[in-house]
C-alpha cells in the first residue's frame, strides 16, 4: 500500500512537472507560431483579429505577394539582408580567424596591449559613435551602401570573435604544428591545412553569432541606410508598419515578420550546441 | 578579462636559439595577421570614439561649418528637460524590466537545470524567442498590441473582459507593461541559460550534504545556491541593465516614443537629436554622457568578476 501511494505521489509530480513544461512552452512559442500561421490567410481574413490564428477561409500566400508592391519590394529587401548578413559572416570569419592564429601563435610587438584594445571596444556602446561613423563612411564614399554598412558589422562583431577564436587556436596542442612545420610548411599553409579542421567548432560559433547579430540590426541600417532601394528588411518592415506605404496591411507585416524569423529559427535549430557555446565562453570570461 | 590578459603572457614561449633575422620576421608575420582587424577597429571603432569627443565640443550640423564652440555643449544638457527625462524613463525601464527578467528567469533556470527527459526540449522552446531579432519581436507584438487588428483587445473583448476594444497602446501604464512582457517573452532564455550553467557549476554534494543534515529546500537556495551563484548573477544583472539602458529598437517600433513622447529613451533622445534633428555636434555630447555610463557599468563588472569567489 504504502509503495503503491509512493508511485502515485511520484507520477503526480511528473504529470505537474510536464504539465508546467509544456504549458510554459506553449506561451513562449505562441505569439511566434501565431504569427507564421496568420500569414496563410487571405488578405479579406488578415485583416481580422486573428482567432483562431490558423486560416479559416482558405489557404493563401497572397500577403506575401501583396509584401513585393511596398517600395522596393520584400524580396528586394531580403536580397539586400542576405548580401549583408553572408558578406559579413563571411569577412568576421575570415579576420578573426587571422586574428585568433596571430594572437595565439605569434610573439610581436605590443600584443597584448593590440589584444585588450580589441577587447576593450565591447565596452563602448556602438550606440554613441554613429554620428562619427555615418561621417567616415560618407568621406570613404560609403554613405548608403551596403559594403559601407558590412564594414561597420564586421567591426562590431570582432572582440567577440577574436576572442573565441584566440580560445580555439590555444586549445590546439603545439605538437600538431610542429610536425608540419617541419615538412617546412609555411605559417598560412599551416593554418588552412592543418589548424582550420581543429578550430572548426569555434568557426560555426563566430559565423553563427555573425548572422543572427547582422541579420536583426536595427539602428545602425535605420541611421546609415537613408535610400529605400538599400533597406534591409527590419528597415523595410518597419515602414511598412509605420504606414509609410499607405494603410497598414498587417497581413503583409506579418509575413515580412515570418521572412526575418526563418531563417534565425533554423539555424538556431540546427546550430542549437555551437550558440550555447558561445554563450557560455562568452559568459565566463 | 583579467584571466585573459594573465594567460597572454604565456602563451608563445620564446624560441631560444634564433638568428635576430628569423625572429624579425616572425614579428612581422603576427603583426601581418591581425593587421585586418586592428585596421577596421581603429577605422570603425577608435577613430569615431575620438570623433565624439572632438565633435561634442562644437556647433556640428549636417551641412556647413561646424565652430568650435567649447563645452556650450555639455553647459546645454544641463539644462535639457526632455533628456533628463528621457534618462530618468530609461533608469525606470531598466529597474523594472531587469526585476522582472529575473523573476522569470530563475524560476526558468531552476526549472531545465534538473537532467530529465524533456528538458532539452523546454530548454529550447524557452530559448526560441532569444534569437529572433529585437526588431522582429517588435513588430510582431506591435501587431498582437494593435487595438482593432490584434489579438488582445478583441479577444478581451469577446471573452466578456472589456466593453469595448481597449487600445493597450494609448496610455503610459499599459503601453509600458505590454513593452516588459514583450521584453520578457524576448530575453528570458537568453538570462535563463546563464543562471541554469551557473546553477550546474555547484557540485551536488554540497546540496545533498544539506538535505542530509535536513536543510529544505528554501534554506538550501538562501544558504548555497544563491551564495554560490554571486558571479552568474553578477554577470545576467550587468548584461541585462547593460541592454536595458541601451533600449531603443522596441519603443520606435512600438510606440515611435509616445503615447505624448513619455516613452523616449536615451538612445532614442540621441538619434532624435543626431539624425532628425542634424544636431551632430549635440549628439555626440549627448552620447558621451551615454558612454561614460557605459564605461561606468563594465568597470563595476571587471571588478565583480575579477575575485572568482564561489568555486
Amino acid at each position: 500500500m504504502a509503495k503503491a501511494s509512493r508511485n502515485g505521489a511520484g507520477i503526480g509530480r511528473l504529470v505537474g512537472e510536464h504539465g508546467t513544461g509544456l504549458f510554459l512552452s506553449i506561451l513562449f512559442l505562441a505569439p511566434i507560431a501565431w504569427t507564421i500561421l496568420s500569414t496563410f490567410k487571405p488578405p479579406l481574413e488578415a485583416r481580422q483579429p486573428p482567432i483562431p490564428p490558423w486560416p479559416t477561409t482558405g489557404f493563401s500566400i497572397q500577403n506575401y505577394i501583396t509584401l513585393d508592391s511596398f517600395g522596393a519590394g520584400l524580396w528586394h529587401s531580403a536580397q539586400n539582408s542576405i548580401f549583408v548578413a553572408v558578406s559579413s559572416v563571411v569577412l568576421t570569419v575570415v579576420i578573426s580567424l587571422l586574428a585568433g592564429y596571430g594572437f595565439s601563435r605569434f610573439r610581436f610587438p605590443f600584443k597584448n596591449l593590440f589584444f585588450v584594445l580589441i577587447l576593450s571596444t565591447i565596452m563602448i556602446p556602438f550606440q554613441s559613435i554613429l554620428t562619427p561613423i555615418f561621417l567616415i563612411l560618407s568621406w570613404l564614399g560609403l554613405q548608403n551602401t551596403l559594403s559601407g554598412l558590412v564594414l561597420v558589422y564586421v567591426t562590431l562583431q570582432l572582440p567577440f570573435s577574436i576572442f573565441m577564436m584566440r580560445n580555439a587556436f590555444d586549445a590546439v596542442p603545439k605538437e600538431i604544428e610542429e610536425a608540419a612545420r617541419i615538412d617546412g610548411a609555411s605559417s598560412f599553409a599551416l593554418l588552412t591545412k592543418v589548424m582550420l579542421p581543429l578550430v572548426w567548432p569555434g568557426v560555426v560559433t563566430v559565423a553563427l553569432f555573425a548572422f543572427l547579430n547582422t541579420w536583426n540590426e536595427f539602428l545602425a541600417a535605420l541611421v546609415l541606410m537613408t535610400d529605400q532601394a538599400k533597406f534591409t528588411l527590419p528597415i523595410m518592415m518597419t515602414a511598412v508598419q509605420s504606414g509609410r506605404f499607405g494603410a497598414i496591411d498587417w497581413g503583409a507585416v506579418q509575413a515580412g515578420v515570418t521572412v526575418m524569423m526563418i531563417p534565425c529559427l533554423i539555424l538556431f535549430l540546427l546550430l542549437q550546441r555551437f550558440y550555447i557555446r558561445g554563450l557560455t565562453a562568452g559568459a565566463v570570461k | 578579462m583579467s584571466s585573459i590578459t594573465a594567460k597572454a603572457g604565456v602563451v608563445t614561449p620564446a624560441a631560444p636559439a634564433r638568428r635576430r633575422s628569423k625572429i624579425d620576421r616572425g614579428h612581422w608575420v603576427g603583426l601581418l595577421y591581425i593587421a585586418p582587424a586592428i585596421v577596421l577597429v581603429t577605422v570603425f571603432f577608435v577613430i569615431p570614439l575620438g570623433m565624439t569627443v572632438w565633435m561634442s565640443l562644437h556647433n556640428w550640423p549636417l551641412m556647413g561649418q561646424h565652430r568650435f564652440i567649447g563645452l556650450d555643449n555639455y553647459i546645454a544638457i544641463t539644462k535639457d528637460v526632455r533628456f533628463w527625462n528621457a534618462l530618468k524613463f530609461t533608469l525606470y525601464y531598466t529597474v523594472i524590466v531587469t526585476i522582472a527578467i529575473f523573476a522569470v528567469a530563475f524560476p526558468l533556470a531552476l526549472f531545465v537545470e534538473k537532467p530529465r527527459p524533456m528538458t532539452g526540449v523546454y530548454r529550447t522552446a524557452f530559448f526560441m524567442p532569444v534569437v529572433v531579432g529585437f526588431a522582429s519581436a517588435s513588430l510582431l507584438w506591435a501587431w498582437l498590441l494593435n487595438v482593432d487588428s490584434g489579438l488582445f483587445s478583441p479577444a478581451a473583448q469577446q471573452l466578456g473582459l472589456t466593453e469595448k476594444k481597449f487600445n493597450l497602446l494609448a496610455t503610459f501604464n499599459p503601453a509600458f507593461w505590454s513593452i516588459i512582457v514583450m521584453v520578457v517573452w524576448k530575453v528570458a532564455g537568453f538570462t535563463m541559460i546563464i543562471l541554469m550553467t551557473g546553477l550546474q557549476s555547484i557540485p551536488t554534494e554540497l546540496q545533498e550534504a544539506a538535505k542530509i543534515d535536513g536543510a529544505n529546500a528554501w534554506q538550501r537556495f538562501r544558504q548555497i545556491t544563491l551564495p554560490l551563484m554571486r558571479r552568474t548573477l553578477a554577470l545576467a544583472l550587468i548584461l541585462s541593465v547593460a541592454g536595458s539602458i541601451l533600449a531603443f529598437d522596441q519603443f520606435y517600433i512600438l510606440l515611435r516614443g509616445g503615447p505624448r513622447n513619455s516613452t523616449i529613451t536615451a538612445v532614442y533622445w540621441i538619434f532624435n537629436q543626431s539624425f532628425v534633428s542634424f544636431k551632430l555636434g549635440y549628439g555626440a555630447a549627448l552620447s558621451m554622457v551615454l558612454l561614460v555610463i557605459l564605461v561606468t557599468l563594465s568597470l563595476i563588472q571587471l571588478r565583480l568578476l575579477r575575485n572568482p569567489e564561489g568555486t
